[in-house]
């Protein structure tokens, strides 16, 4: 059994810290349990359930700190590894970035554990998986895929007095439906924090569809395109942008977020006035911890307001060197959209590619934030408003900055993975090249 | 694929990762656990007891950031019952545990049978009896002490930033498994594999312009000791500046990048069109990784991967024609898990096969791919060519890329005489972006250094180079192969695969190469 309770693990945190002779130390307990499925040529491959707990502790002197882990919890494990990141510490040299601890909060309740999703067993798992095999092979197409659920739980504790619970479920589904002639294939990947949303059968039908719909894939030239990005592709896109809102990086002159001559461009206008992003660990479809591994307090952020950038994420360290508040990096986002769905923003596209997702996704340019990769699964062309045909998949090079300019329409957002976001509709995409991959 | 650094394990002492684990202790664990799966019914089963120790010190200009000094111990069963594998592993080693992992894993076994559609063909595969194998180090990087290395990564930070660099990233990983295999086949297999990659970072900015240029270190992550980082004349070849064979001098490195990112600021943007390309083995041991090393995994040809990153265009039919032209007939590829030195070398696989080396692509044709056990049969193999591996006790073996290298050329030739011959080029060290498709056919690769060639001479650094080709076009347009002597191994120490996704570590030989007539985009662009 690796989920304790806020009161078992407030317990094993209180004992560890009473051996400690440090000047501050952190202790924090993790544990996890889950399962998975994979499966390939419409059989399962692999199967697997996992369980694991495990003990951190940073014990500092000064600004000297070293940390040490232990997956042991009676007390003589305790006090041991309470030692063992003592004697680290006085081996470790002075961190001159070192920040005292956060002293205690109270923090507010999450709303991030799902009792039906942790009660997934292998039969739940097995019986998700039988249904998307039905389909696939009912549709005569070979699907491979893969099912995972977790429940976990973190606490974390400091000789200031800090202590902190969240518990948290997830399950994330994914599969590919390809045909027998290897001419078409077709995938949808989706994540839930409630079970209950997950419907393996309909989410394959999708991919089925799309597998069928993409054979006789035809080429059509390279260039810049009108492109309908559905939710899996945008967010394919996005995840590399949001990682780069950091002050540090910024104001060091080497990100995407710093301004020439210095300084960042905080405050300025650097997406289309469409684009509003803001995390919330309050949303009920990606719910997220209320605090973070410092015992900072995790609230709704804005990061883009009608396209101008609002926050940039500060490290303790780096809040204090600058006088400012600390605010934790952006984790999961929200990007809002608009009500139009996605067959609405297919209508309204006179000339345009409707992409599924995108792969193989890699910086080419950290200055510019340009990527590379390809569109997969499910790439066709439009015309006056109508899927006319499917088309071979291309390469891109396009930068998410840039993408955000040039934003036609968004509609209803959705989550996809970690973030949650809408189909868009934007001009002038950067194809590069074709490839003949199915 | 290659992804992010996998931290798991207990911290411990720096003294505890020295002291190796008695293998007759190793041996009666393991016995316990294969008579237990055979007395549950199992009619094969392996076991892996493996001790993982990772060492991973990072710093930034003037400190230390972390020491993580990380072990994971356990036990992994594999079995087969009823034709089908089942799977456990335990990290408390008691007798009542190791048996009931092993009757779990013969539950699981029977269970998945209900479901199976194709029963578990093993290729025949003989026991060794009780042997052992250690990579042949001279150093053991853990037992040098942390000060000493921290002290080394310090000085190389020293170095940039009083050349002028704003900003610099130095680490060194290091990993030792020490594993233990046994088998119902008769083998008792101990073995000791180490490998490290000293990597750095330099970053230069232009404060007028407001631009960033960085340069990467040319180390390679070697299946080596400590004796890497200790530079050897005889070890280093001389031409535009100095590349490192088999040892590595991290300082002068560090000072040649430091002039090469300031270079790289007033660098020209290159003109996108058709360029002959000079690729020397710092980044073409990437494009061959993504281009042959995976494509060559016969279970993606399979469809077994079809759900992460894919399947492969070298199907079956490909290969049983004998016929398909993957590279020009100069181009032979061998794969291999016994090159001296390299990241996939060891002795025996983590299904106890013993490891050996075979074509892949000869004289330009496909004529092999990369099996484990139960996949041997599919090609009318008499036995696995020994690619299993597994990156912890606690996951579930499986078909992992061996070093997959291009033979150099037979014929005196050096990067030089290459550069000669060459009327509009580009000469390209280092590895920087990558990205193939879902088949392997469309590939985008940029590198850490891009010099121009016009008429038989080198110009200046260009920037924002990328070439992008077909992998078939591509090799079938390999013209020229340097000679053994400018033969060099790049590798990646954390390739990506399955699901849950698992590490594993791979070399990948060749000589400085050139390839005619391949197209090169700019990729500058203005937010």
């Amino acid at each position: 059994m690796s989920i304790l309770s806020k009161e078992e693990a407030q317990a094993i945190l209180k004992k560890a810290l009473s051996f400690s002779k440090a000047d501050e130390c952190e202790v924090s307990l993790n544990g996890s349990e889950g399962g998975n499925i994979r499966y390939a040529r419409n059989a399962v491959s692999t199967a697997g359930d996992m369980s694991s707990m495990g003990l951190a502790i940073s014990s500092t002197f000064g600004k000297k700190t070293g940390s040490a882990t232990i997956n042991e919890f009676d007390d003589a494990s305790l006090e041991k590894v309470v030692r063992r990141s003592e004697e680290l510490a006085q081996l470790a040299p002075a961190n001159p970035e070192y920040v005292s601890l956060e002293g205690p909060k109270t923090f507010a309740e999450s709303i991030t554990y799902n009792p039906v999703t942790a009660a997934i067993n292998p039969d739940i798992r097995a019986e998700a998986v039988r249904k998307s095999l039905e389909v696939a092979k009912a549709a005569n197409l070979e699907a491979a895929g893969f099912l995972e659920n977790t429940t976990s739980f973190r606490a974390i504790m400091n000789s200031k007095g800090l202590y902190a619970y969240n518990k948290d479920t997830d399950v994330s589904f994914s599969v590919t439906t390809r045909n027998q002639a290897g001419t078409g294939s077709g995938y949808v990947s989706n994540s839930f924090n409630d079970i209950s949303k997950l419907d393996t059968l309909a989410l394959t039908k999708i991919a089925a569809g799309k597998a069928n719909g993409s054979a006789g894939a035809k080429a059509i030239e390279p260039g810049k395109y009108t492109v309908i990005l559905e939710p899996l592709a945008a967010s394919d896109m996005l995840s590399n942008l949001v990682r780069g809102f950091d002050a540090r990086g910024a104001e060091e002159g080497r990100s995407f977020m710093s301004k020439k001559g210095g300084g960042t461009r905080l405050g300025e206008q650097l997406f289309n006035e469409q684009v509003n992003i803001y995390s919330d660990p309050f949303n009920a479809e990606l719910p997220g911890a209320t605090w973070n591994g410092d015992g900072l307090p995790v609230e709704r952020t804005s990061w883009v307001e009608k396209g101008v950038v609002k926050n940039l994420s500060y490290s303790r360290f780096w809040a204090q060197k600058k006088g400012v508040k600390a605010i934790p990096g952006a984790g999961r986002i929200i990007m809002e959209g608009g009500s139009a769905s996605l067959e609405d923003l297919i209508k309204s596209t006179e000339k345009g590619i409707l992409v599924t997702r995108f792969w193989y996704i890699r910086s080419v340019d950290p200055q510019t934030l340009l990527l590379t990769g390809l569109t997969r699964d499910g790439t066709f062309y439009i015309e006056n408003g109508k899927i006319m045909f499917p088309i071979k998949n291309f390469r891109f090079n396009e930068s998410p900055i840039i993408m955000l300019n040039n934003v036609e329409a968004l509609g209803k957002a959705e989550r996809n993975g970690n973030m949650i976001v809408p189909p868009m509709k934007i001009r002038d995409f950067t194809f590069s090249s074709l490839s003949d991959a199915v | 694929m290659l992804q992010s650094v996998p931290v798991i394990g207990r911290d411990i002492a720096m003294e505890e990762a020295l002291i190796p684990i008695d293998p007759a202790l190793k041996k009666r664990l393991a016995d316990i656990a294969l008579n237990a799966a055979r007395s549950k019914g199992a009619s094969y089963a392996d076991v892996r007891i493996g001790r993982y120790l990772n060492q991973f010190l990072t710093t930034r200009e003037n400190r230390v950031e972390n020491i993580s000094n990380t072990e994971s111990y356990g036990m992994g069963i594999r079995v087969i019952a009823n034709g089908s594998w089942g799977f456990a592993s335990i990290d408390q080693l008691t007798e009542d545990n190791i048996a009931r992992a092993a009757a779990t894993a013969v539950q699981i076994a029977k269970v998945n049978s209900k479901l199976l559609t194709e029963p578990v063909k093993l290729a025949p595969q003989r026991g060794y009896g009780e042997v052992s194998w250690k990579t042949p180090i001279e150093k053991n990087a853990f037992e040098i002490p942390i000060k000493e290395k921290t002290e080394l990564l310090l000085a190389v930070n020293d170095v940039a930033m009083k050349g002028g660099a704003n900003y610099i990233n130095s680490s060194l990983f290091l990993v030792n498994e020490q594993k233990y295999f046994a088998s119902t086949e008769g083998s008792y297999i101990d073995q000791d594999v180490h490998r490290l990659w000293p990597t750095f970072t330099v970053t230069k900015i232009d404060p007028k312009s407001g631009k960033f240029e960085t340069r990467n270190s040319l180390s390679s992550p070697m299946g080596m000791g400590y004796e890497y980082l200790i530079p050897k004349k005889e070890e280093e070849i001389d031409g535009l500046f100095t590349i490192y064979k088999n040892r590595y001098n991290m300082l002068e490195d560090v000072t040649t990048a430091t002039r090469h990112v300031d270079e790289k600021l007033r660098s020209k943007p290159v003109e996108a069109g058709k360029y002959d390309l000079i690729i020397d083995p710092t980044n073409l041991f990437l494009t061959i990784h993504e281009s042959v090393g995976h494509p060559s995994e016969l279970d993606r040809v399979l469809g077994y991967e079809a759900n992460y990153a894919g399947t492969s265009f070298l199907t079956l039919d490909k290969w049983e024609s004998k016929k398909f032209n993957f590279g020009s007939n100069i181009v032979n590829f061998e794969a291999d898990k016994t090159q001296k030195g390299s990241l996939a070398a060891v002795g025996y696989d983590d299904e106890g096969v013993k490891c050996k080396n075979w074509d892949i692509i000869k004289d330009g044709i496909l004529v092999n791919y990369q099996t484990i056990r139960d996949q041997a049969h599919i090609l009318g193999l008499p036995e696995s060519q020994g690619c299993c591996y597994a990156d912890s006790w606690s996951s579930v073996q499986f078909q992992r890329m061996p070093n997959v290298s291009l033979k150099p050329g037979k014929a005196a030739l050096s990067p030089a005489d290459m550069i000669k011959n060459v009327e509009k080029g580009i000469y390209i060290f280092g590895r920087n972006s990558y990205s193939i498709d879902q088949q392997r056919y469309n590939f985008q690769f940029s590198g850490q250094l891009c010099f121009e060639i016009k008429d038989g001479k080198i110009g200046g650094l260009l920037k924002d180079v990328a070439y992008q080709a077909n992998t078939q076009e591509f090799w079938n347009a390999c013209a020229a192969i340097c000679d053994e002597k400018d033969y060099r191994t790049g590798g990646s120490f954390f390739d990506g695969k399955g699901q849950p996704s698992q590490v594993s570590a791979v070399s990948h030989g060749c000589s400085t190469t050139l390839f005619k007539g391949v197209n090169v985009i700019n990729t500058g662009r203005k937010i």
